[in-house]
Formats: C-alpha cells, structure tokens, sequence
C-alpha cells in the first residue's frame, strides 16, 4: 500500500504541508479562503529544533494500536489506511494513549483529527506531499 | 548612527488579502527580511535585506508575495546612474573593492541574439529528426591527421582519448565550495544521466563523488587544491585551468568561513583557513611551461585521459589558444566574458575580457589557418542560454558547449547575483547546511536532465529544418549563419555574412 | 476447526480477528447472555452524556462484522459449564457446543458488597452494561429532578457521575478511599479532576461510607444521612472466573494466562477483564480490565488459537479518559523517581525507575501522550534518547536520527 514517509534529511521545516493539510481538509475552495485569519489544527505536524526538522502524521501501521484500543470501533482499517469515523468517536483520546508516534490529535469538533492521506477530502491525493518544495514527504508503496 | 546613503532596491509587496501568515516566507529567508509581528498579527518586512532571490515568491502558497525594483530615484542623469552613484556610496562607506558574482550583467551586445539560423527550402530536403536518424554524439579529443597501418596492411591504431559526450553539452567548472554538495550532486547525477560530463572546478573531489568519476572532468587549477594522484585517475579528463570568464587575469579566493571540515578535506587545506588561487599558475609563465604540465599531467594518467586547458576570452585569444593547441592538449576550453562566478571584483567581472562569439570565431578560424584545428577540440562557455546558442556556437566552431548559469537557473538559481554572501536561499552557492538542503538532488538532478534533454530535442529539430543530420556537419558550417544588424568588422571576425547575403 | 468464544466484548471481537488473520475457514462460534452485538463498554457513561447513541454503539463493528467473519452467534444464551475432556460447552437448557479451540472472554461483573437495608432501596442500579445504562436513564426520567448517589469514585463511577451530571438536581458521588481515582491517580491530580468536577457540580464525600439504607435515605458511617432518588452502586469488578476455574483452568483472582493468552488447560484460552495480566511496568501480576488490553490478549488467543504464532507480553495498566471537558491520561505505575510538571489545571508526572520510563499521569494537556506509553511498552532504555528533551512534551525529536528514519521512513 501507497503511504507518506517522510525524510528529515529534506526537511525544510518550512511548515507548508500542515498548511496544505489543514486547507485540504477545510472543505474550502482555496487556501485563503480556508486558513486567512485561522490558527490551524493540521493532522501533519512538524517537528523541528535547532536545524533538524521533520513531520509527523499517522503512519497507518498494519498493526495499530489506536485501531485496537478503540473503544466505540471510530478507528478502522479502510483499504490498508487507518481512518477516523468522526461520528463514531466520542472523544475518550484512547488512542492518543496509545499511539506511539502522536499523530492523532484533538480537535475542535470533540472527536479526535487524524490523517486519511486525502482519501475523504476532494483532493483525493495527500496534500502534504503535493505541497512539499523539497520532497521530504512522499507518497509511495515501500 | 551614520547616515544610510542608500536607499533599498527592491521593494517587498505583500498582498494582505492573500497573506495566511503561514511564516514560509520567514522561514525561507535567510536574509531575514520577513518577520511575524505578533501585536499586529502580521507578516512584515525589512527590504533593505532583501536579495530579490525569489525564495520567498516561490514558496508563498497563496501567492500573496511579488518583489518589485523601487521606484525611488534618483534625479535623472544618463551619465551619473542610480547605479554609478550608488556604487560610489557604498565605497565611500566600506573602502572595499565592490564584489559581484554570477556574469557580467552589463548591457553589451550579445552577438548569438544578431545571428540567425538557415533552413532548407526546395533544394535540400530537411530531415525530421523524429522519423529520421539524428547525431548529437560528439567526440572531444585530438584526432589523428591520418590513417596509419602496419605492413600487413591492419590499422595501427593512432587515436588520442577521447571523451564521448552523448549531447554536445557539459557542466562548466564550479568547485565544491563555491557551491554545494547537493549542487554537486545534483550535476553529477545529471551528468551521468545525459551520457555527459560535469566538472570540478578547482575545489578538488568530495570522497562521495569518485563513484561518478566516469563522467567527471577534474580540474587542477593554480591553488591546486584537491589534487592528488587518486583524483587525476578518478576523472574521465584533466582540465588545467588558466583563466575564468568572469575574472580573467585574478585568482579566486574561497574565504575561510566556508572552508568546513568537507571542504578542508576535500580541498586538503585547514579548516576555516581561506583558500586563495594566484592569479597565475606559479609553474607557468609560458606555453612551454604549460606544455610541461600538459605532460606531467599525462604522464601521471598514463595518457589515458585527454587534457584540457581553459583559457578566458581576452584580446588576442586565438594566438594564445594557437598555443595551447601546440602545447599537447586535447581539448581548448575558451570561457567568455559573461561566464559565472561565486565571487569577483565587480569591475573586473564588468570591464575585462571579451564576447565569447567573436573569441570562438577568431580561435576556430586560426587553428584553421594553422592547419592545427583537428588537434585539438574546443569547447566554448560563458552564457550559452538556450540551444539556439548552442547550435549558433556549434556552427562557429566548437565541438561542445559548457554550461553553468543555465544549470544553476535549471536547480533554482534566480540569478540574484549575492554568492558571495554565502547564504544562497536556493541552496547552490552556500555551504550552511539548513539552506543546502534546500537543494534535494532528487529534484535538482531531474530537472538539469530535463534542460539539456530539452535542448538536444530542439538541437535536432533545428538541424533537421537546416537537412544536417550530426554534429560533426554542423561544427564549424559558418555559412549556416547569418548576421543581422552588425558592422562588416564584425561579420568578417564571426565569419559570417549578413542576412539577405 | 471449531472455534468456540464464551462473551462477546471486545476480548471476543479481539479473538475473532486474530483467528481470521490466520484461518480464513474454521467455525466460530460466540456464546453470550447478552443480546447485543459486541459494544465496547466504556460507551456506555457517554450513551448517557449523549456524545453516542445507541445505535452508533452497537456498530463499534460493521453490522455484517459476524456474517462477514463466518461467525454464528448464540446470544441471549448462558453457558454454565466446560468441559474439556469432551471439549465441549455446555449451555442453559441442555445444549452442548462442541469446540476444537475455546477462548473463555467472560468480563468481569459489578460486585456489590454488603451493605445493610440495599434491597429496602427500589431505584438501584450497577453501570456496568448497555441495559444497566438504558436502566439508569428510565430511573433518571425526563425531568432532571432526581438526586442521585453513587456509591463508588472509582473510573465506573465517575464517568457514570460524568455521562449523568447535567440531568440530576443533585449529583453526589461516596467513596471510603480519601481521594477520588484512588487506583488511577496519585493525591495531586485526582484533587485536580475533583475540584473540576466539583466546578461542574459533582458533590463528593470522601472517607466515608454508607452503613446502611432505608429507602431513599442512606445513612453514613460518619452518622450523617443523605437523601436520593437513584442509586449506583459503582464499587468494583470481579472477573467472572467460575467456568474456567471449574474446568480446571488455574485462577487465582482472575484466570492465569500466558503470553499466548493460552491457560493452563490444554485448548482453553482466555482473555481480558476475566483474565490476569502481567503488568510489566510494576513487573507484577494484576487484573488490568482495560479495553485495549482486551482486544490485544484476545487476538493473540485468536492468532494462537488458530495455528499461529503470536505473543503478548506488553500489557500496562492505562486510561484515557475525559471528564466535562478535562482530559486525563495515565499508563503505568508511580513507584519510582518522579519528575513533575503542573500549572493550574494543567498536570504532569513522569515516574522513572532504573532508566526506565514506567509511569505516567498527564491532566489537561494530553498530547501525543502515547508517545510516553510507549516508552513504558517498549521498555526504551532512557539513555538512547534525550529525556530532557522529552520530558518537556512527547516528541519523536529525543530519538536518534536512525530510530526516527526506521519510525517516519518504514512500514509498521
């Protein structure tokens, strides 16, 4: 299965993916539209000190822990990557316990925010990968 | 605090309606121009910082960045331009020599933009490169005046190395140093992708890079920094260097606080200690001189490599390029006045050398003459900016082209002419390794195989509208050409006739 | 092969799955006294607080998750004994069901102590199932008028006082512990949990007890009496151990299991709250009645049970858990050095013991706390990462740079 890796190596620490993050999921038409005036909440994180940076977003692990934690069944395996059903969850952050890369966060809406590499959004495609300058997160099958 | 006798030349717009204040263009900038004001909630800017390198334009996600040259002014004198005066001031304020890099950015002519290509019409078919084999392998190296064979009738075989160049076009010396690894790498990739070469420049070979030796020229230049016997043999040719376009007559100087513990190495020279290149070559004050080198070069390689000798374009080029070809090299490299640098006196870069057109015409018309053209191969440089160039250099007489500002624009460059600032946002001409990665060669060696393969498509196409189908038909087919818009003393130096002739 | 699930919790949806990853064909079959399909319980406090509903509770799997599995569920049926010589179950009303493999999923049960004149009291509920939630919910009405009293301070309990709080005119909640979360938290965090809910009108009495009821009155141990309307009685658990201990499998509080999730009859498996696990965090032996560990105890059964080969031997107490609007995560035990962090609401304790990161307890700012726990699982020894560094929030920055390329570069 196709998934995002990410190599610190190329990492600019320039933040755009977690802004082209937070505008592909915003259901907005354009960028400024959607994060003008917005502290964002991206499901792509970067973490960065002194000159080394990285992002970091669900690995969708074959075996995940949040999935298994999961105490109303809102994590699932959906064709190989690890989606949220938002509806589902009530917000018990379970599965911020048990992930061990903390790539599932709070959100506005009480229910947990994860990536869903674009599967559910209108770009279909991960954004962050679309919008890396340097090709330190890439989208392929490994 | 002194007064400020200069006023910024860019200004920095920033359309606030598009403007996420997502900080890239902060992040970016390694001349700080962009900053978060956190009490007005705003992205501001200090453009007397700014380089117009475009980083900041080109990351901006909702394109809400443009740079525009001021239009503050001075008041209007043909004679005392903003430039002059400015230039003036910043003197007077430092004392110092103004330094500029990249080519000369004057506005002389530029003769390759007054000369104009033939095409078949009726007479001669022309060739579609598409349907129709096309040649754009090329050959660097002295060839034999004549066929020798034993008394059993076999050939003896008489040919100098040779190098074989796929396209007709290599990358022009720039040394580690003045730019970086991942610029390197990126070349060097390319190169070995294109069937082709990239060359060292004068800062010796990083340990990583003997892997790509096959398609690497190595040059020994008058620091010799980086020379030893593993490098000579790790090349696929030698270049010596006697000259540089840019700054014909002086030396380079890489200052010590880019010399890091690679480039120490790779240079073999202390940490953080300047590496200065005499102006001359101390060994070499005649071309009996560099003849010697020539051979010891040779000897040391086991005459398997050719060996090339660079010169810059000055006034009487072709008789010293007579005697390079008489000096044993393979191969005369002639680097015009517009060639890049990462660091040169402005007026020297401004004000010294010639136009690599008529250098070319004159050097390929005395060989000629002196019955010594087969030799020696000359490769031309120094602002070959597109493939019309190219096949215009070509048809003057040179068996392949250099390129160096065209591949940095091809990696990112946005020709802002600050390398030697060292904080190239771009991630070529620095050596801080939070801009060097800017510089992913993933992306960069891509993008340079892109350009010349675009080139070498446009090459064909343009030699199959004139019905020449290789290089070695175009080399030199002056009557290809056809100026327009010069004098008669410049025809007869390019050897061409003007259009309608 | 035949497989048979005594319960149908998430330790048996657990099995099901690990069964499936390894033989697509045996017979499941799941036995269960409750009528539902698989829900996962902790849903029910928040049924009452309204974030689910019924409905999306009982899809804590697709609803053709049995079919699509190839599993034959009997529920509303009761097994009363195992008898692993025949290898087969045997249910309420005579039937037997024979098994090649069982895997016993029983739970645990509400345990309600003894306590003087509790059958004098008529509104009484434990909160333990889906059908003791929909009880409560009948017994609070539409009115919100009703006083409750929970007995308990426990996590049952206050999430239960979390899911009902804004529909009782009294909420009161009693434990005889001196603190709340007297098994999760230390002193300082479960004074901050109290004081919150406190905020949100949760009365607490602490350090006391009911001696006895009478009616709708309850009179402490302190002498004080108390008036309500509905009772919960949120005490305890108690693993439901008797089939197993009664076909010979080994129990003491819970059934012994190893890390094969196998017990000590040959065949029988077990898994979650009935079970007892090893803690390795505290490298002792406990009932850890956890929804995660349930699922992974019973898909290990079910992996094993299968054929394969898989083992688990990372179990550490740990809860998430929210309670109106503040966050609190734990993992681990708090017996060792103690590093501390707090500011208003906002506490953090990390608890370290030989190089180890063993424990942990974060309110309010929970972010990327897995990080954390799975230091405690991994037993990542603190030198190979810059703890200080980590210490300040979670992060994958304290690894070292190959670490992190293998976590962010690779597939797990």
């Amino acid at each position: 299965m196709k998934r995002i890796y990410v190599n610190e190596k190329w990492c600019l620490g320039c933040h755009l993916c977690e802004y082209y993050c937070a505008f592909a999921n915003s259901g907005k038409s354009s960028m400024v539209k959607a994060l003008k005036d917005h502290k964002i909440a991206p499901r792509i994180r970067i973490e960065e000190r002194d000159n080394i940076s990285f992002a970091v977003n669900c690995r969708h692990c074959t075996d995940p822990l949040c999935v298994k934690g999961c105490i109303s069944g809102a994590l699932s395996i959906v064709d190989g990557a690890v989606q949220i059903d938002s509806d589902k969850c009530v917000g018990c952050y379970t599965c911020i316990l048990s992930c061990p890369y903390g790539a599932l966060s709070t959100s506005n809406e009480g229910a947990i925010q994860k990536c869903e590499l674009c599967a559910k959004n209108a770009f279909g495609q991960p954004m962050c990968v679309q919008g890396c300058p340097n090709k330190a997160i890439v989208y392929e099958e490994r | 605090m002194a007064i400020d006798f200069l006023y910024p030349q860019y200004e920095v717009v920033r359309n606030y309606d598009r403007c996420i204040a997502c900080r890239a263009c902060e992040r970016q900038c390694a001349n700080e121009v962009h900053f978060y004001d956190p009490e007005f909630q705003k992205m501001m800017v200090d453009e007397s910082k700014c380089v117009n390198c475009h980083r900041c334009v080109s990351l901006c996600p909702t394109r809400a960045l443009k740079i525009v040259k001021t239009d503050h002014t001075f008041k209007e004198n043909a004679n005392w331009t903003g430039k002059a005066i400015s230039e003036v001031y910043r003197q007077a304020g430092s004392g110092g020599v103004l330094l500029s890099s990249m080519g000369n950015p004057e506005p002389y002519p530029i003769y390759w933009d007054k000369i104009l290509i033939n095409a078949s019409q009726v007479t001669n078919p022309s060739i579609d490169p598409l349907r129709e084999p096309m040649e754009t392998r090329t050959f660097l190296g002295k060839k034999p005046g004549k066929i020798e064979r034993d008394e059993n009738g076999n050939l003896i075989p008489n040919l100098s190395p040779q190098l074989e160049l796929k396209v007709p076009v290599m990358f022009s010396a720039m040394s580690y140093g003045s730019i970086s690894y991942n610029a390197h790498a990126s070349l060097a990739r390319a190169a070995v992708e294109l069937g082709t070469y990239y060359n060292t420049g004068e800062g010796g070979l990083h340990q990583d890079f003997y892997q790509y030796g096959p398609h690497t020229i190595v040059q020994v230049a008058s620091g010799r920094f980086g020379v030893h016997k593993d490098y000579l043999e790790a090349g696929a040719a030698i270049e010596i260097k006697m000259g540089q376009g840019a700054k014909p007559g002086i030396g380079g100087h890489l200052p010590g606080h880019k010399v890091g513990p690679d480039i120490s190495k790779t240079r073999m020279i202390p940490e953080g200690t300047d590496a200065i290149s005499p102006a001359p070559h101390h060994d070499i004050y005649s071309i009996e001189d560099l003849r010697q080198l020539v051979f010891s070069l040779k000897e040391a390689t086991e005459y398997k490599k050719p060996v090339m000798v660079k010169i810059a374009a000055v006034h009487n080029v072709a008789a010293i390029a007579s005697g390079v070809a008489r000096s044993g090299a393979d191969v005369i490299c002639i680097d015009g006045y517009r060639g890049g640098t990462g660091a040169a006196p402005t007026r020297i870069r401004d004000n010294v050398g010639i136009p690599i057109e008529l250098a070319l015409a004159a050097v390929d018309q005395r060989l000629r003459d002196e019955g010594i053209r087969d030799q020696v191969s000359v490769v031309v440089g120094g602002s070959i900016r597109n493939s019309a160039d190219l096949l215009k250099a070509i048809a003057l007489g040179a068996d392949a082209c250099y390129i160096a500002t065209s591949a940095l624009l091809a990696l990112g460059c946005h020709l802002c002419r600050s390398c030697q600032t060292g904080k190239c946002n771009w991630g070529i001409a620095t050596q801080r390794p939070e801009l060097v990665k800017r510089l992913n060669p993933d992306i960069g060696s891509q993008r340079l195989v892109n350009l010349v393969t675009a080139w070498d498509h446009e090459l064909k196409e343009m030699m199959g509208g004139m019905g020449i189908n290789s290089i070695e038909a175009l080399r030199g087919n002056r009557l290809m050409l056809r100026g327009i818009g010069l004098t008669d003393r410049e025809l007869n130096i390019l050897g061409i006739k003007h259009a309608g002739e | 092969m035949n497989y048979v699930i005594i319960g149908n919790g998430t330790a048996a949806v657990g099995t099901i799955e690990g069964i499936r990853a390894v033989d697509r064909d045996g017979a499941i079959t799941v036995i269960s006294d409750e009528i539902y399909p698989v829900y996962g319980r902790p849903l029910i406090s928040y049924l009452l607080l309204g974030k689910t509903t019924e409905d999306k509770m009982l899809h804590y799997r697709p609803a053709d998750f049995y079919e699509k599995n190839g599993v034959k569920t009997m529920l509303g049926r009761t097994v009363t004994k195992i008898d692993h010589a025949a290898k087969n179950v045997l249910l309420e009303g005579g039937e037997t069901v024979p098994y090649d493999k069982l895997c016993i999923c029983t739970g645990s049960r509400p345990f309600v102590p003894p306590m003087e004149g509790l059958d004098t009291v008529q509104n009484k509920t434990s909160f333990m199932t889906l059908d003791d939630a929909k009880r409560l919910n009948n017994m609070l009405g539409e009115t919100s008028d009703k006083r409750v009293l929970i007995v308990g301070a426990g996590l049952i309990g206050l999430k239960c006082a979390e899911g009902i709080c804004h529909r009782a005119k009294e909420l009161t909640v009693i434990d005889l512990a001196p603190r709340i979360l007297p098994n999760v938290l230390t002193e300082v965090p479960a004074a901050i949990i109290q004081r919150h809910l406190e905020g949100k009108g949760v009365r607490f009495i602490l350090g006391d007890s009911v001696a006895r009821f009478d009616g709708n009155t309850a009179t402490l141990q302190s002498g004080a009496t108390l008036g309500f309307d509905v009772l919960v009685v949120a005490v305890g658990v108690r693993p439901n151990t008797e089939l197993a201990a009664d076909a010979g499998c080994e129990v003491n509080r819970g059934i012994l299991i190893n890390n094969c999730s196998a017990t000590t009859v040959p065949d029988i498996y077990a898994a979650g709250d009935c079970t007892v696990s090893h803690d390795i965090s505290a490298d002792t032996d406990r009932i850890l009645a956890i929804l995660p560990n349930a699922y992974l105890q019973g898909e290990t059964a079910g992996r094993n049970m299968a054929g394969g080969k898989a083992s688990f031997d990372k179990a550490i107490p740990m809860n998430a858990s929210g309670f109106l609007g503040l966050h609190m995560i734990t993992a681990g035990s708090y017996d060792g050095e103690q590093y501390l962090e707090q500011d208003g609401e906002n506490y953090k304790l990390l608890v370290t013991r030989d190089n180890h990161l063993v424990g942990f307890i974060l309110i309010g700012d929970v972010d990327r706390a897995g990080i954390y726990t799975s230091l405690i699982r991994e037993r990542t020894p603190l030198d190979t990462i810059d703890f200080d560094l980590i210490r300040e929030k979670p992060q994958l920055m304290a690894f070292s740079r190959a670490e992190r390329a293998k976590q962010l570069g690779g597939a797990h």
